[in-house]
């Protein structure tokens, strides 16, 4: 009865977004009509609200007669993944894109701010369009209500490897920030209708981007988080296609994040804002194309089926042609406003732009290039992470040295050299860092650059908050505490990118790996530790059995043990390691479980990481996006200050 | 003198890209076709199916297990942990190097998070032999 309800509700849902982009549109300048479309917004919102409870509900209480829920959930599970494993699978992850993407729908049309009428019904009605769209793909071709004729009696369960809570928060993150590009889309697509975007429509614009660029950071950060502590291969990223996806909307979100501020402060570069936001969403649709499609091989496996493909490619070529189509159009007529100088933050911020665009081209080519290959019949190839590794690293390397400069030029007309006079101390750290690494490290270049650019950017945050601190009277330290939020979350951000730098850099160049086997009492050095196998033991779990390994490990005198696991789920054939990790100061230990020798004597394969300094990526991506929610923070004071 | 910059920047991208193309894609090869196309020394992706009873492992942590596509078959040594789906009679992607004579050195084993999911090259592969017994 439930899942009636909720694919009723979903019919429902369909009907009025449909409904609400024609609102959108059709609404004249009277009070009533806008009354009516924020009304039919909060409408679509609640009714798939409604719908995607349902879902969970059906979840909850095990109702095998859904034929998601047979497929994707056990009632061994524990609940909370019951719950997560809603949205774990393709049909319920759809049904969330349509469930965010609606609230998102309902949240622009009930906070108008500053915005035009025709420009804030327009952004609504497009909303309501790419709600539509959404919905449509779900009730057609993968709707989740559909019943299974007769029920099993127990469900398929969900991989194990799946059930885990960084897992279960990474899809819904990622979503937001997929579905959050949608909303600047919307608001460019109406200010190219409108044929306006001044600097009331970016301010409207920023808290979106910023809160989309933040979700995805935290979205990719978990789910790289769990690759690496999950799938026991001691990495954190892998140039995979479904990585690159949730790559590119990040890169184009990132620049949308910095060119919206100089719409809004300086109301230049409006089409190259609205340009990006077109293409922030396009490269939002194609990443759920490549996932969902299978049309690239992938560590990531989803169910495939073509149809699905094609559909989100019709949709993906209806909102770029929509999109580009009226921005060539439209877009010669919008108002050029004030020039800038050469040197100046304006001329930084679309050096960041130009940098970050340029990446997100290498990134889609490199994603891209074994389809476009296979199609012009050139055989089955792969494009490696050593392509990535020697594009992008430059490119971003470049941006970061630019990085720290930009914030501390005035807008209009910069004075370059008492910048880099300020910035000296941070430039000196740098070299000092650069001569220290190639000598410690035997002269390796490029990561000893990749070092180097991290302590700049590091150094770079700090001399910006000295700076802004050192104006005006009083004492500095007490006044940086004092700094406005906007100042702080910026600089959280710029030095949380630079550890990020140090840590991807330092892992990926100085990672030690080996493979051992060990039989219970034998030891083995690594790293500059003892590493001793002491036992093995038969572990039962809540619905799983496991062998665990229990490891000493002797590490300048301290003795330490660690366990790591090969764990049995009852609901699947394949067995899942469970690893042991012990951070130290100088990185992290990793060590996963193999299977026995066979002939080995009571011998267990061991494979043994050292991974310097990898919590730097993931504590560096969350002062990234803690600096985002500041930023969030800080804009929404401003508003309240001056409506 | 910004657009001149940029375009330095932009050329940069574009040879950094093209080199990069050139030196870094790698071509799948089935077992029956390795003799062929690859040549020695070259990094290729080897796909095909674990052949059952192949799997061994000695005490330095070797792994050699032999993949087919119903026609050849190639031995493959690793040295490393295999995935944690790496099942004989499954579908696998080994990416390494072959040289006549020896067995294929992999230094990446690909195997899926699901069971129910076979890599794409591998159904081609299949497909090609005619050994597909899938869905089309």
């Amino acid at each position: 009865m439930i899942s009636e309800i909720g694919a009723f509700a979903l019919c429902l849902t369909f009907a009025m977004s449909l409904a609400q982009g024609a609102l959108g549109f059709a609404t004249s300048q009277h009070a009533s009509r806008a009354a009516a479309l924020t009304a039919l917004a909060q409408c679509v919102a609640v009714a798939c609200l409604i719908a995607f409870v349902s879902l969970v509900a059906a979840y909850v209480r095990s109702d095998f007669s859904v034929a998601v829920v047979a497929n994707n959930s056990h009632t061994d599970k524990p609940l909370i993944y019951k719950i997560a494993a809603a949205w774990g699978n393709h049909e319920g992850s759809m049904l969330l894109w349509c469930f965010v993407s609606s609230v998102f729908g309902a949240v622009l049309a009930s906070a108008r701010g500053g915005q035009s009428a025709g420009l804030w019904s327009k952004a609504v009605g497009v909303q309501g369009l790419v709600t539509a769209g959404a919905l449509a793909y779900t009730l057609f071709l993968s709707n989740p209500f559909a019943r299974l004729d007769p029920a099993p009696m127990q469900g398929a369960g969900l991989n194990p490897l799946l059930q885990d809570p960084a897992l279960a928060a990474h899809p819904p993150m990622l979503y937001l920030g997929y579905v959050g590009m949608s909303v600047p889309f919307s608001l460019a697509l109406a200010a190219l209708i409108e044929g306006r975007a001044d600097q009331a429509w970016a301010k409207a614009l920023r808290p979106w981007t910023l809160a989309a660029w933040t979700c995805l950071t935290v979205g990719i950060a978990l789910g790289s988080y769990w690759a690496y502590y999950e799938l026991g291969w001691g990495g954190w990223w892998f140039w995979d296609p479904v990585e690159n996806a949730s790559f590119m909307p990040w890169l184009a979100a990132c620049a949308l994040v910095h060119s919206a501020i100089v719409t809004e402060r300086r109301g230049s570069l409006a089409s190259w804002t609205i340009l990006l936001a077109i293409m922030g969403f396009g490269f939002a649709l194609l990443g759920t194309f490549l996932v969902r499609s299978g049309v690239l091989t992938s560590v990531h496996a989803f169910a495939v089926d073509p149809r699905r493909g094609i559909a989100v490619l019709i949709l993906l070529g209806l909102a770029l042609g929509a999109g580009f189509g009226l921005y060539g159009w439209r877009a010669p007529k919008l108002s050029r406003a004030a020039g800038f100088g050469a040197v100046s933050r304006e001329s930084m911020l679309v050096w960041n732009n130009f940098g970050l665009a340029v990446a997100a081209g290498v990134v889609l080519i490199g994603t891209l290039y074994p389809l476009i290959v296979e199609a012009v019949g050139g055989g089955l190839i792969s494009v490696g992470p050593p392509f990535f590794n020697m594009t992008v690293a430059p490119l971003l390397g470049l941006l970061f040295v630019l990085l720290p400069v930009g914030p501390m030029l005035t807008w209009r007309i910069g004075d370059m050299r008492s910048v880099l006079v300020r910035l000296a101390p941070a430039a000196a750290l740098g070299a000092g860092t650069l001569i220290a690494t190639l000598a410690l490290t035997h002269w390796r270049v490029a990561p000893a650059i990749g070092v180097a650019i991290g302590v700049w950017l590091i150094a770079g945050g700090f001399t910006y908050l000295w700076t802004r601190a050192r104006r005006g009277e009083g004492r500095t330290l007490a006044k940086i505490v004092a700094l406005p939020l906007a100042v702080w979350s910026m600089s959280i951000a710029h030095i949380g990118a630079g550890v990020l730098v140090i840590g991807a850099i330092s892992e990926t160049a100085f990672r030690a790996e080996r493979a051992v086997a060990l039989a219970p009492g034998q030891g083995v050095d690594f790293a500059d530790r003892r590493i001793t196998l002491l036992t093995m033991a038969d572990v039962d779990g809540p619905n799983y059995e496991a062998t665990r390994a229990i490891l000493r490990i002797d590490h300048e005198g301290e003795t330490v043990q660690l366990n790591t696991e090969r764990r049995f789920y009852s609901t699947s054939p394949m067995p899942t390691t469970e690893v042991g990790i012990l951070t130290g100061l100088d990185g992290d230990l990793y060590v996963a479980l193999g299977e026995p020798i066979r002939n080995g004597g009571g011998a267990w394969g061991l494979r043994l990481y050292h991974n310097p300094m990898v919590q730097f990526i993931f504590g560096g991506a969350l002062m990234m996006a803690i600096g985002g929610v500041l930023s969030l923070v800080a804009l929404a004071r401003r508003r309240k200050a001056s409506p | 003198m910004m657009i001149s910059a940029a375009g330095a920047v932009l050329v940069l991208a574009a040879a950094l890209t093209f080199a990069g193309l050139r030196n870094s894609i790698v071509y799948f090869v089935a077992p029956s076709e390795l003799a062929q196309k690859a040549h020695p020394g070259q990094r290729i992706r080897l796909g095909g199916l674990v052949l059952p009873g192949s799997l061994h492992r000695d005490a330095n942590g070797v792994t050699s297990f032999a993949v087919t596509d119903g026609g050849a078959q190639v031995n493959v040594r690793y040295e490393g942990l295999l995935p944690d789906l790496f099942r004989e009679g499954q579908g696998v992607v080994a990416e390494g190097t072959w040289s006549p004579g020896q067995a294929f050195t992999a230094e990446r084993v690909l195997a899926k998070h699901d069971e129910r999911y076979m890599p794409r090259e591998v159904v081609e592969a299949l497909r090609r032999r005619g050994e597909w017994k899938g869905p089309q």
